[in-house]
């Protein structure tokens, strides 16, 4: 393990994260540490149990074995829309936008936690609902600049191209104002001008943000490039971790994505 | 042409009130796919609150219609208790054909409670007039206040609960739910607290359809929700249940329809003609006057 101990708190660990459904083990052992400003690669072949990661660490999945803690708080039981609370955002490797929403709404949407008038201001209008409105009209704003959405804001989500899309998740997942963002294959079924595009917008967050990422990806040139440190998991166990050029010449990945 | 402006008018009148009883079905049916039969019982709620507290109303020198308030809190609490006590744990375990059969016991359920109360009972009451009796005359046009009134507030109601789920963070949280659970809750959206809240709003409105009601035909009996349920119910399938613009339609379309059969055609086919409409409609555009026919998706 290559891994650099800190002084600090991980904004995201886990330990001993496993989960079984019936007799299958579907994930065993899950161990990372994840600091500030981080940014760490998943990776494995198709089933490895990546996703099934990323719904244990937003409470969609119960795991079975293990905790996972955030800033060194344990989530144990808590549902989904708690971890969101607690600061866990995440997209889908499948779109999974409110489609039938503006694109802003979409956005305004995943702000929902962090605005305080109740419903008593909302029927009657007072200051505090306009104020509150006008703030959270100008964040959603201020994100869908980042993914370079601002001028499609009034759009219908399902209008929007499949990049653009995709990139509506990302600034949706930021307006829940997370302290660690899990993006579940960002680039699957983009073109490489896409990609790009991706790439930078994901910089463009960590400089604005500084935040934690956790990356599912497949495109093995991106995760090269942009991975601090990469996870490999196979079969549910964790087979490598290590820095991106020991993850590109360790036997074991290449056995399990080429086969022995 | 003056019984077609009058026909008109006592058409609004009825198609206001079954928009509001059509927006309570079609808000719980657009948030979790389940068409909440014991919505029309949830008017005959509201009229009992609403004659119960007439007394406390006149004691305090208030108008007569301020009633409505507390007979909204009484309606709001009974949809969302019956949420919380039926719906929601067989949501949970089972189908949703159990979810539709609890729909219908509750409905029965709460017949049944209210004639076993004793201050209820199955005697019809009959209750104080809620509105003042003047009118106004437009030509030969006579207009009485509980119309107008009707009207306003049906309008006033409806375009402030557009505003309220178009414009307010509870209303974007109830679309998102009701587009995608999942996703809703990953993005820190209580999907729980949101269905919660649209059975409170639904039932409310359920509470001031009942005064629009009583201000109509002044007799509260148990089983007074089953009808104008069923025709509130016809109006949210016509416009596209789950769709709201589609329920106020719908509603205003069978008030119409119901006005206009009972001053040209017959009295006694009224409600026979709003379920033939249905039938056509439906025949026509199986998704409603205002739905996409595509899936189930709203």
């Amino acid at each position: 393990m290559t891994e650099k101990e800190r002084n600090e708190t991980p904004v995201l660990e886990t330990r001993g994260l496993g989960i079984s459904f019936g007799g299958l083990q579907a994930v065993s052992d899950f161990d990372i540490k994840i600091y500030k400003g981080e940014l760490i690669g998943l990776i494995g072949p198709n089933g490895a149990g990546k996703t099934t990661v990323f719904n244990m660490l937003t409470g969609v999945y119960k795991p079975t074995e293990g905790t996972v803690y955030l800033d060194g708080n344990a989530l144990n039981g808590k549902k989904p829309y708690e971890f969101v609370s607690a600061g866990v955002a995440r997209t889908f490797q499948n779109i999974r936008l409110f489609k039938d929403m503006s694109v802003i709404d979409n956005v305004k949407a995943a702000c929902t936690k962090d605005i305080t008038y109740n419903l008593f201001d909302a029927t009657f209008q007072t200051k505090k609902y306009w104020e509150a409105e006008q703030a959270v009209e100008d964040r959603a704003h201020e994100l869908l600049k980042i993914v370079n959405l601002d001028d499609k804001a009034s759009w219908k989500a399902s209008n929007l191209p499949y990049g653009a899309q995709r990139k509506l998740e990302i600034a949706r997942a930021l307006g829940t104002n997370m302290k660690i963002l899990l993006l579940d294959e960002p680039a699957a079924g983009m073109n490489p001008t896409e990609t790009d595009e991706l790439l930078s917008c994901i910089n463009t967050i960590r400089e604005k943000f500084g935040i934690a990422i956790l990356l599912i990806e497949h495109d093995m040139s991106l995760v090269m490039k942009v991975c601090e440190r990469i996870k490999v998991i196979d079969y549910g166990q964790t087979i490598a971790y290590g820095l991106p050029e020991e993850i590109a010449n360790d036997k074991r990945v290449i056995a399990a994505y080429l086969g022995t | 042409m003056t019984t077609f402006i009058q026909t008109l008018i006592v058409g609004l009148r009825l198609g206001s009130m079954y928009a509001l009883v059509a927006l309570g079905y079609t808000m719980v049916y657009g948030i979790i796919r389940l068409l909440n039969f014991a919505h029309g019982d949830f008017i005959m709620v509201g009229g009992y609150a609403i004659i119960f507290s007439v007394p406390a109303v006149k004691a305090m020198g208030l108008p007569i219609w301020v009633a409505v308030f507390p007979a909204i809190i009484v309606c709001a609490l009974v949809g969302m208790g019956t949420e919380l006590v039926a719906y929601r744990p067989v949501r949970k375990n089972g189908t949703a054909m159990s979810a539709l059969i609890t729909a219908i016991a509750m409905s029965l359920f709460l017949e049944n409670l209210a004639q076993a109360i004793p201050a209820i009972g199955p005697n019809p009451k009959v209750a104080t007039q809620i509105f003042p009796s003047s009118g106004i005359k437009i030509g030969k046009v006579t207009l009485d206040s509980s119309t107008i009134l009707t009207i306003i507030i049906g309008l006033a109601v409806m375009l402030g609960l557009y505003f309220f789920i178009q414009k307010t963070k509870i209303g974007r949280a109830m679309r998102c739910v009701s587009e995608d659970k999942e996703a809703a809750t990953l993005m820190g959206i209580n999907v729980n607290r949101t269905i919660l809240i649209t059975f409170g709003i639904g039932s409310g409105l359920a509470a001031v359809a009942s005064l629009m009601y009583i201000s109509a035909y002044p007799k509260v009996f148990t089983t007074l929700g089953v009808m104008l349920g069923l025709k509130a119910f016809v109006a949210a399938v016509l416009g596209g249940i789950g769709i709201i613009p589609g329920a106020m339609l719908g509603g205003i379309v069978i008030g119409l329809v119901e006005s206009f059969t009972m001053s040209y055609i017959s009295s006694s086919l009224s409600d026979a003609f709003v379920f033939l409409i249905l039938i056509v409609v439906l025949l026509i555009k199986p998704a409603g006057l205002l739905g996409k026919n595509v899936g189930e998706k709203v």
